[in-house]
């Protein structure tokens, strides 16, 4: 009962019964295989995959969490990808590991300062932040194009492709940037007070603010963060494609994060969050979209099999979707034990019938 | 069935229990509401007149028990259940459209229809008819939020009787109303009360609650401790039962007042001038060490505005404030509590409380905004935080994993109070530290502040009930009109001294008020 009440249940069920549904269509699913000591299979291309995402929506998280919402990622991930692919492309030897290292520096830093920007608009400025984002999301992609001169610039670096296509021993190099990103991140919020102070300003700003909290700080900080993961994602992605291409670099990936957020199960409204819910609402999503490919969905058909599998993943963790269905379980056992009567003697009704809604504290606590 | 039962009971709950995680908010009740009476709901704060209230209501569902309405056993499983079922509350707050008409509110979803859409002048005809039987003779055309809340009140209240209600909950009514505000609407009361509607009266003002009652239901920590007639049950003897303890601690603290102050040293807190433009005029204010300054004024005097400036919660656009002699620079809550101030605001609610957080983390809120996010409040510093004010200051429940919105508002209090305690304040700014909640939690913070004040520790205490300003400052600041009138010693002045200042005392600007006249 405790581990169905846990926050992670259901958003862990929904990944498992997603997984479950494609080997039992396709075992070939499950199937890994080993060559030359690296593992292969359409689950490990789930890990490598998602890293741009992961990293995307574990910023979006931290947003989300101080009542904020960060539109520009995809746009920040184009810029990532042009600022370091375009180094990378007008240095003399791109197969230099220090002028990638280079090229990836500044483009982190490039990104880190278009967070600087979304946060000072939203923590010093007071601008909603869906605006203040949407200012960065609506022009970033165009800076993205003149750093690569309107053109999709396109280079062949082994450094640069390893990051998205190379292997660290067993798993995808990808993989490996994730885990690191998410050990990062909980150890931040969950060793240090960072954690609970951007709840704390999540859910009560003014109390927050008078009990001391400096808000502007945290929350300026999450945008910076948010700006610097899609920064690193922007370069996963360019090294996947081996090109910065500004139109397509991170395009929605601002919604799939949202989306990954909510079904980690932290709520728009900010406040409670949870990185390891993230973590799952991430896999599930990539999981989602590895088994359109892998059903073979014509690609026509492929939104709306997104949505109506998303529609239904949300469904299932809904609380209300969970009290009607103990409530047509409870209907369904006692019409079966005793014939329907109005008062049963002991009060029957109201013991047989477990507790409907209750606040919502009851489902999120435990 | 109870043998003192000659009317067949409307309402009838049965060993209704409620749990939430971690606390049992309701055990076991039974509750028994008659036709034609005004029934009290009586208890503390976290004692479950709410909870009870909200399993009447159809917001909450009962985990075990019964209720029966009208003789039939009953499920709510919405308000919609409950209302349908006859049951109809007026909140606190209004839960009114205040920019509809008058009119439009009291038949909301009952408008008489012709053929094609509503009859409105209908509607507005049958509205004025219900509202006059509760004597209220008003434009239905009106918007809502041009009436004051003792009239959205009532409105809400025909509002409940265009439904048919059977029965009428009243939860906290006159919280916000004046006196000829409360007549208006006990005449309203007992005329329902005279057409047969059961009513169930939450309050509390005890004068109140004996002067319209018929009969009292008392609870305490979620369990029934008694049903009285009003008539059989002495004020003390229902304070003794809602506590579980005598009230004599609350005598015994007018000692407090008396203590000796030291004024020879620097002030704690010296404002010379305070004030903003159009906010609160300019004020002076001093707090010496262990004093109890207390801030009397009507709600809009500017009390709660003025110490928002001491605070920086709000910037102060005059004056200067010093520290212990020092000049101090407070345009933000930090740089107050760089100083070792600590304020309480009114509003516990949207400005004290974060509502998902647990009671722990709540407590802790301050100490770690304090030490910034890279040093985290260990688990052992929080834990021994936790333990010394849980009891301290009696926190129920004592669960600290808790959310703290799941605490009754007492409770709730209690632990904002710690929350800056536990940051060792030098001076502790409460605004309206005790209100909305009941006579135990009250005389809890009370008895803490005068414990607290007595170790050395400055308070500047607003309170709109007097009696209790009186009881615990040695010194009272009179506010009118966002104006600083006066300063008082409370040995110097009683009750009714007090409330002849507040209203007539002129303070050093009559000749411009006749200017503008």
């Amino acid at each position: 009962m405790k581990l169905v009440k846990s926050r992670l249940f259901w958003p862990a069920m929904a990944l498992v019964t997603l997984l479950v549904v494609n080997i039992v269509v396709n075992p070939n699913f499950a199937r890994i295989t080993m060559r030359d000591g690296q593992l292969y299979g359409a689950m490990v291309d789930i890990l490598r995959q998602s890293a741009p995402l992961m990293l995307v929506a574990l910023g979006m998280t931290l947003v989300i969490a101080t009542r904020g919402i960060d539109l520009s990622v995809g746009a920040i991930m184009a810029v990532s990808g042009a600022v370091a692919l375009t180094i990378i492309d007008g240095s003399g030897d791109p197969d230099n590991v220090g002028t990638v290292a280079i090229a990836i520096g500044v483009a982190v830093l490039v990104s880190l300062v278009l967070g600087v920007w979304n946060g000072f608009l939203v923590s010093v400025l007071g601008i909603q932040p869906i605006i203040a984002t949407l200012v960065l999301m609506l022009a970033g992609r165009g800076v993205a194009l003149l750093i690569t001169g309107g053109f999709i610039t396109t280079v062949n670096s082994d450094p640069l492709s390893y990051i998205a296509s190379g292997y660290l021993t067993l798993l995808p190099f990808a993989f490996f940037i994730s885990v690191a990103v998410i050990a990062v991140i909980a150890l931040l919020e969950r060793r240090t007070a960072l954690g609970m102070l951007t709840e704390a300003v999540g859910i009560n700003p003014e109390a927050s603010r008078l009990a001391g909290v400096r808000s502007r700080g945290i929350v300026w900080g999450a945008y910076i963060a948010s700006g610097v993961l899609a920064g690193v994602a922007g370069i996963i992605y360019a090294s996947n494609i081996k090109a910065a291409d500004a139109n397509a670099a991170g395009y929605l990936i601002e919604l799939y994060a949202i989306l990954a957020v909510v079904l980690g199960g932290t709520s728009l409204m900010g406040g409670k969050f949870s990185i390891a819910g993230t973590v799952i609402g991430v896999l599930t999503v990539q999981t989602l979209d590895s088994t359109i490919l892998f059903f073979g969905v014509p690609s026509a058909q492929s939104p709306v099999f997104f949505a109506v599998v998303v529609i239904i993943v949300v469904l299932v963790q809904s609380p209300r979707v969970h009290a009607w269905g103990r409530k047509v379980g409870a209907m369904f056992r006692s019409s079966k034990e005793t014939p329907r009567d109005g008062t049963p003697p002991g009060g029957a009704t109201a013991t047989s019938a477990p507790v409907a809604t209750k606040p919502e504290h009851k489902e999120v606590s435990a | 069935m109870t043998a003192d039962t000659e009317v067949p009971p409307i309402v009838s709950m049965r060993g209704t229990t409620i749990e939430f995680p971690g606390v049992k908010a309701l055990d076991g009740v039974d509750f028994t509401l008659r036709p034609g009476e005004v029934h009290s709901l009586m208890g503390e704060n976290g004692a479950g007149k709410s909870t009870l209230i909200k399993a009447l209501t159809g917001v909450y569902q009962i985990d075990s028990g019964t209720i029966t309405v009208g003789g039939r056993t009953q499920t709510f499983d919405s308000t919609a259940d409950a209302q349908a079922a006859g049951i109809s509350t007026v909140y606190q707050e209004v839960n009114l459209c205040t920019n509809l008409s008058v009119g439009e509110n009291v038949m909301l979803g009952h408008e008489p229809r012709r053929t094609f859409g509503i009859d409105w002048s209908g509607a507005h005809k049958e509205a004025a008819r219900h509202l006059g039987s509760l004597g209220l003779d008003l434009d239905t055309h009106s918007p809502l939020s041009s009436h004051s809340i003792a009239i959205q009140q009532l409105v809400a209240i025909a509002r409940a009787m265009v439904l048919d209600a059977k029965v009428l909950i009243l939860d906290e009514p006159t919280s916000s109303l004046d006196r000829g505000e409360v007549e208006q609407l006990f005449d309203v009361i007992r005329s329902l009360r005279d057409k047969g509607v059961a009513i169930l009266f939450v309050s509390h003002f005890l004068d109140q609650v004996y002067e319209i009652s018929d009969r009292l239901t008392v609870l305490r920590n979620g369990k029934l401790v008694g049903e009285h007639l009003v008539g059989d049950l002495p004020r003390e003897a229902l304070v003794t039962e809602m506590i579980g303890r005598e009230l004599d601690e609350l005598a015994a603290l007018s000692t407090v007042a008396d203590r000796t102050i030291n004024r020879a040293a620097h002030p704690v807190l010296r404002a010379e001038g305070v004030g903003k433009k159009g906010i609160v005029e300019p004020a002076d204010l001093d707090v010496f060490e262990g004093e109890v300054v207390g801030i009397a004024g009507l709600l809009g005097s500017g009390r709660t505005e003025l110490v928002r400036l001491l605070y920086g919660a709000d910037k102060a656009d005059s004056g200067t404030i010093a520290v212990r002699g020092k000049k101090a620079k407070i345009h933000q809550p930090r740089h107050a509590i760089d100083s070792r101030i600590a304020f309480s605001s009114e509003n516990r609610r949207s400005e004290g409380v974060v509502a998902d957080l647990t009671v722990a983390e709540n407590m802790i809120l301050g100490v770690q905004a304090r030490r910034g996010w890279l040093h985290r409040v260990s688990k052992a510093e929080q834990d021994a935080i936790v333990s010394e004010y849980m009891t301290a200051l009696g926190v129920r429940p004592a669960d600290p994993n808790v959310p703290i919105g799941n605490l009754s508002g007492g409770n709730q209090q209690k632990v904002l109070i710690a929350r800056w305690l536990a940051m060792q304040p030098e001076l502790l700014i409460l605004d309206e530290p005790t209100r909305g909640i009941d006579v135990g939690a009250k005389a809890d913070i009370q008895r803490k502040v005068a414990e607290l004040s007595a170790q050395g520790l400055s308070v500047v205490f607003i309170s709109s009930e007097l009696e209790e300003v009186l009881r615990i400052s040695q010194r009272v600041n009179v506010m009118r009109d966002r104006r600083k009138v006066g300063e008082l010693d409370s040995h110097d002045v009683d009750l009714d001294g007090l409330i002849d200042y507040i209203a007539n005392a002129e303070a050093d600007a009559p000749a411009a008020a006749q200017k503008g006249a």
